[in-house]
């Protein structure tokens, strides 16, 4: 089977599916012959044209509500963002208009595209190539949020995504691309939005992530093994809609939760998940509910040491394993 | 600077006071502490506090007035022109109210919407919380505040969802000086220090009356065909079997198969559904040199007389001599308890969790009893027997409760000195 | 004849909605008085068998025009389970029509102008015959959707028609202080397309301005900016009040360009009507509103239960 890295994993799901689905389109900055700043479309143009595969102007909000447009008149539109932190301006098109189209219509139209966003830190990106975005797209009834960290999650729920009727949001961590690497097969197959996956069984300590910080919550959950604590690492890789299921059922079993997440924690996804531990799971808590994420500082400085200080890391995060497995 | 002076709270169950005597008047100077106003409840007289100094402003109450316990009672003015706010009691007015009438429409105008003088509004189900909470689900405040006071919580009665403790049973048994350490033990008292078994049956106890809702019935049976049946064949029956021949196995015979036909009396209320329990198991309550034990005499319905009588002496020799093991007592279904062995003629037992019911057999006493008969009434002297059922109101009703003693009742009273009982 | 018809009844409705809203029936409206012959005209030069709508909250006449019924819009004001629209989970006017291709998803201003391009965008890219065509107001043309959407449009060559109801108001704003420009229309041009202002009170200006445009579109020519100058004869909203912005006088001459006055006149001064028919077909209109009100005020709300359905597809999110 062949091991792939997550960007080689988003790329070829992407053509297959273009070879698939002629209603595919994928529309965004310097896509078309660049091939993507992360190559994530790298040869694309040739393949498929200019008709399929749409260089846009500079103009986030209309990059989405164009894609909008086209997925309510018989197309399935793959809009990118190039990096989360030029979000903004689309909001607009995202989440006051995608998300209630099917609402708002009361089913006579409905939107099936999806906004496929490069995020996350680590990277030397300073202030405006780290950022996280999840939480307002989280929060939005009528979105799903998918946020695989693997090669295999990869293909999986971009798969979903790209046949899902309704707009998802696909967050790639651009630290992912290159350095995560797995296997990832040749033939179909799809992995549904809304399940949370136990990517490490354990009996001491529910830890619950999602994106880079799954891996280094994995390297984390390895180094803790030497201190007697045995973790079990649950990776949401839906951020809307919430596996609670999986999450009840991993906190009910060890009795401790830990929940860790790169983007700031105050009225987070880990603000979520701690209230879904808290309603359904106190009585089998033997431990306060842990968050480990970075400080309330916009996320995320661009000199090293700064930028060190600011990311979990594997290391933080065997301390708060060891710190929780104490209580 | 403004201040509310408001009626406090005194205790627990008081709620008003009466207005009896202002002892300031608007413009007077007062002092921190210094009493303004006295008050009666119906537990105590009382002088409220000026709660700062400054000077007393208006007077909201009369005096004769019933003012409930934090009402406004009356204003002043303190002297500090910015006030650190030691007592932060939110102020009425600054709070305000919603203006009846002042109406919104969608965009900022005006709008008198009267699109639900129509519509009937219902209020919408609320979700119970989730967590599943058995009687026995301490939660880390309980806990917490159990170790502080010394409270066992085994004895502590719960009143939350499915018995459990709250926080409040713990206070209210810290208040009540339900604890060893602070109760008042005179020289004259001894403290016992409950045995193992002792706490067991103290939490078992506990735990089915705070969580079953206990009804009670009784019926009145006549056993003297019985007791003459005993008479007849109790020689043989011993010698053919090595075992004494006691009235009670008898009922749990009949007790058995009057189960079988009132299945509602065999079942246990779990979870919030009824399970009907496929197995007649009944328990026997023993008083065992250790304590109460309730041995259980497994299928009784599908054993004979005399496999009834064997087991059940077994069970009870078993018993008085601590000989008991775990699988004797497990997967009861029933209780029968023969109190009359000990002279009682009325119980009210509490039902062996999780269980639906329990019967006990009252003392046989002979009674001048009235029979109608195909000439009229008589007085005849008959061995009378009291059968006194607990049960569990969730899942059985009056009805069938005394269906079932009547069941009991007709199978013992059709005992007669030539029955053929196996 | 059928063009003054629909606009004599979108009047008489219009009027119906805006005192059932001071009834406090109808929670909320915004009146198309003063754009009737715009939206009858503009309408009538498109296909609405294949072509695509996009329209904002005051297209009211441009419904009727395209085989609303007055019950449906009714049902959208007076918030009924019945509203074809939304079933009543939006404002009026908004949703997505089942019968012709007439949506409008939000009430945010202009956000319709980058779908429009998008919607055009894939017929251009099927190669199907379609002409889109989105409707806005004056304020609309300064939010950043517009100028992408535009920007968008002209560089793929878009089968999009942009047209604007210019009614020089955007809520209390006026026009000098919402573009530094004398007519939108000139925008056009910055962008590489044609844009071109017209009364929007004549009929036939409008027609044959968006015959134009529509003919361009089919012919792969690209988009077109339509600016037709109208008056807002009502305040923005039921919400609003407009003396206190407008002066009388302004108030007061703004009457002299209703549409439906205007048309009233040159019908009967070319003989095409007499002053009889002309009543007539008042009254008719005014008829056929009470006899729609009626029917819709008797209709039931939406249940419940219903709000839990198409927020995704499948079951929904669980309560």
């Amino acid at each position: 089977m062949p091991e792939l890295s997550v960007i080689e994993a988003v790329r070829e799901t992407m053509r297959s599916e273009m070879r698939r689905d002629s209603s595919i389109i994928l529309m965004g900055e310097d896509v078309g012959h660049r091939g993507g700043v992360f190559l994530a479309s790298d040869g694309f143009v040739d393949e498929f044209g200019e008709d399929r595969v749409i260089d846009t102007p500079l103009a986030e909000s209309s990059i989405c509500g164009v894609a909008l447009g086209a997925a309510v008149n018989g197309m399935r539109p793959i809009a990118e963002i190039q990096f989360a932190d030029f979000v903004w301006p689309a909001i607009n098109q995202l989440v006051g208009e995608a998300a209630r189209v099917r609402y708002g219509t009361n089913g006579v139209k409905t939107a099936p595209m999806t906004v496929r966003v490069p995020y996350g830190g680590g990277v030397r990106g300073g202030l405006y190539h780290s950022q996280s975005i999840e939480v307002l797209f989280a929060h939005t009834p009528g979105l799903s949020v998918v946020a695989p960290a693997t090669p295999y999650d990869a293909r999986g729920l971009l798969t979903t995504a790209l046949r899902s009727n309704d707009p998802v949001i696909v967050l790639e961590h651009k630290r992912t691309y290159r350095l995560a690497k797995g296997e990832v097969p040749e033939e179909e197959y799809s992995i549904p939005i809304g399940r949370a996956e136990v990517k490490r069984e354990g009996s001491d300590i529910s830890l619950v992530t999602y994106g880079l910080m799954l891996h280094y919550s994995l390297q984390a959950a390895e180094m803790a093994v030497g201190q007697g604590i045995d973790v079990e690492v649950v990776d949401l890789r839906t951020l809307r809609p919430i596996d609670a299921k999986t999450i009840i059922e991993s906190v009910s079993k060890t009795g401790k939760a830990l929940i860790v997440q790169e983007d700031t924690p105050a009225i987070s996804v880990s603000s979520e998940v701690a209230a879904i531990i808290g309603e359904n799971c106190f009585f089998d808590l033997d431990g306060p509910i842990t968050r480990l994420g970075p400080p309330e500082i916009p996320p995320m400085p661009f000199s090293p040491v700064q930028e060190a200080a600011f990311m979990p890391s594997p290391e933080k995060i065997f301390d708060a394993i060891v710190r929780l497995a104490a209580i | 600077m403004a201040y509310e002076i408001v009626l406090p709270h005194v205790g627990e169950s008081v709620t008003e006071a009466v207005i009896s005597k202002w002892l300031k008047s608007p413009g007077d100077s007062i002092e921190k502490y210094e009493p303004l106003v006295e008050v009666i409840t119906d537990k105590v007289n009382m002088d409220v506090p000026a709660p700062e100094s400054g000077v007393l402003g208006e007077i909201l109450v009369n005096e004769g007035d019933t003012v409930a316990m934090g009402a406004v009672i009356a204003r002043m003015e303190t002297g500090d022109s910015v006030q650190a706010n030691s007592d932060p009691k939110p102020i009425s007015s600054r709070i305000g109210t919603l203006v009846q009438g002042a109406n919104v429409g969608p965009t900022g105008g005006e709008f008198t919407d009267t699109s639900l003088a129509t519509v009937p509004t219902s209020a919408t189900e609320v979700a119970a919380p989730k967590s599943e909470t058995g009687s026995r689900n301490y939660s880390p405040v309980v806990t917490r505040l159990a170790a502080k006071h010394g409270i066992d919580l085994s004895t502590v009665t719960g009143s939350g969802l499915g018995g459990r403790v709250t926080k409040k049973d713990v206070l209210a048994a810290v208040e009540s000086g339900g604890h060893t350490e602070l109760a008042p033990v005179s020289e004259e008292d001894q403290v016992i220090e409950p045995t193992p078994i002792r706490k067991m049956i103290a939490e078992h106890m506990v735990r089915s009356v705070s969580e079953i809702p206990h009804a009670w019935s009784a019926i009145e049976v006549d056993v003297t065909g019985l007791v003459q049946w005993r008479d007849k064949n109790r020689s043989e029956f011993e010698a053919l079997n090595g075992v004494k021949l006691t009235y009670f196995p008898i009922m749990l015979h009949v007790v058995a198969s009057s189960l079988r036909q009132n299945p509602k009396l065999n079942s246990s209320w779990q979870d919030g559904k009824i399970v009907s329990k496929g197995q007649i198991n009944v328990g026997v309550a023993v008083a065992s040199a250790s304590g109460l034990v309730v041995p259980v005499v497994n299928q009784a319905d599908k054993a004979d007389l005399s496999g009834i009588t064997r087991k059940f002496t077994d069970l009870v020799s078993k018993a008085r001599n601590n000989k008991l093991d775990v699988t004797d007592v497990q997967d009861g279904t029933f209780t029968l308890n023969n109190t009359g062995a000990l002279g009682s003629v009325w119980g009210g037992a509490i039902i062996n969790h999780p269980q639906a019911a329990i019967l006990t057999t009252e003392a046989i006493v002979k009674r001048p009893v009235v029979i109608s008969g195909p000439t009229g009434d008589s007085i005849a002297v008959r061995s009378m027997m009291n059968m006194c059922l607990s049960f569990d109101h969730r899942i059985i009703d009056g009805v069938e409760a005394s269906e079932f003693l009547q069941s009991v009742k007709n199978g013992i009273e059709s005992i007669t000195a030539d029955s053929d009982l196996k | 004849m059928e063009l003054y018809e629909t606009m004599v009844l979108s009047r008489y409705l219009d009027q119906r909605v805006w005192l059932l809203n001071r009834q406090g029936k109808a929670a909320i409206a915004a009146s198309a008085q003063g754009h009737e012959a715009t939206q009858v005209a503009c309408i009538e030069a498109t296909d609405p068998s294949k072509d695509h709508y996009l329209i904002y909250y005051r297209q009211f006449t441009a419904m009727l025009a395209l085989g609303t019924e007055p019950e449906e819009l009714l049902r959208g004001f007076l918030a009924r389970a019945d509203d074809p629209m939304s079933a009543a989970r939006q404002f009026p006017l908004h949703g997505a029509h089942p019968r012709v291709d007439l949506f409008n998803f939000s009430n945010v201003i202009a956000t319709q102008l980058p779908q429009a391009a998008g919607v055009a965008l894939a017929d251009k890219l099927n190669k199907r015959d379609a002409v889109t065509v989105v409707f806005f107001g004056d304020g609309a043309s300064s939010q950043g959707d517009t100028h992408e959407a535009m920007n968008f449009a002209a560089v793929h060559k878009l089968p999009v028609i942009f047209f604007c109801e210019n009614n020089r108001y955007a809520i209390s704003v006026p026009m000098e202080k919402q573009m530094g420009i004398e007519s939108l229309s000139s925008r056009a041009a910055a962008y590489g397309f044609p844009g071109v202002q017209i009364d929007g009170t004549e009929v036939s200006a409008v027609h044959e301005a968006m015959a134009a445009a529509v003919e361009r579109a089919r012919n792969g020519e690209g988009p077109t900016l339509i600016e037709a100058m109208v008056e807002r004869l009502l305040p923005h909203t039921t919400d609003d009040d407009h003396t206190r912005y407008r002066s009388s006088e302004d108030i007061e001459q703004m009457n002299d360009r209703d549409p439906v006055k205007i048309m009233s006149e040159k019908l009967i001064e070319h003989g095409l009507i007499s002053k009889e028919q002309d009543e007539a077909i008042h009254a008719s209109a005014q008829q056929r509103v009470n006899q729609a009100t009626d029917a819709v005020e008797a209709e039931p709300y939406p249940e419940a239960d219903l709000m839990y359905l198409h927020v995704t597809e499948g079951p929904g999110e669980v309560k």
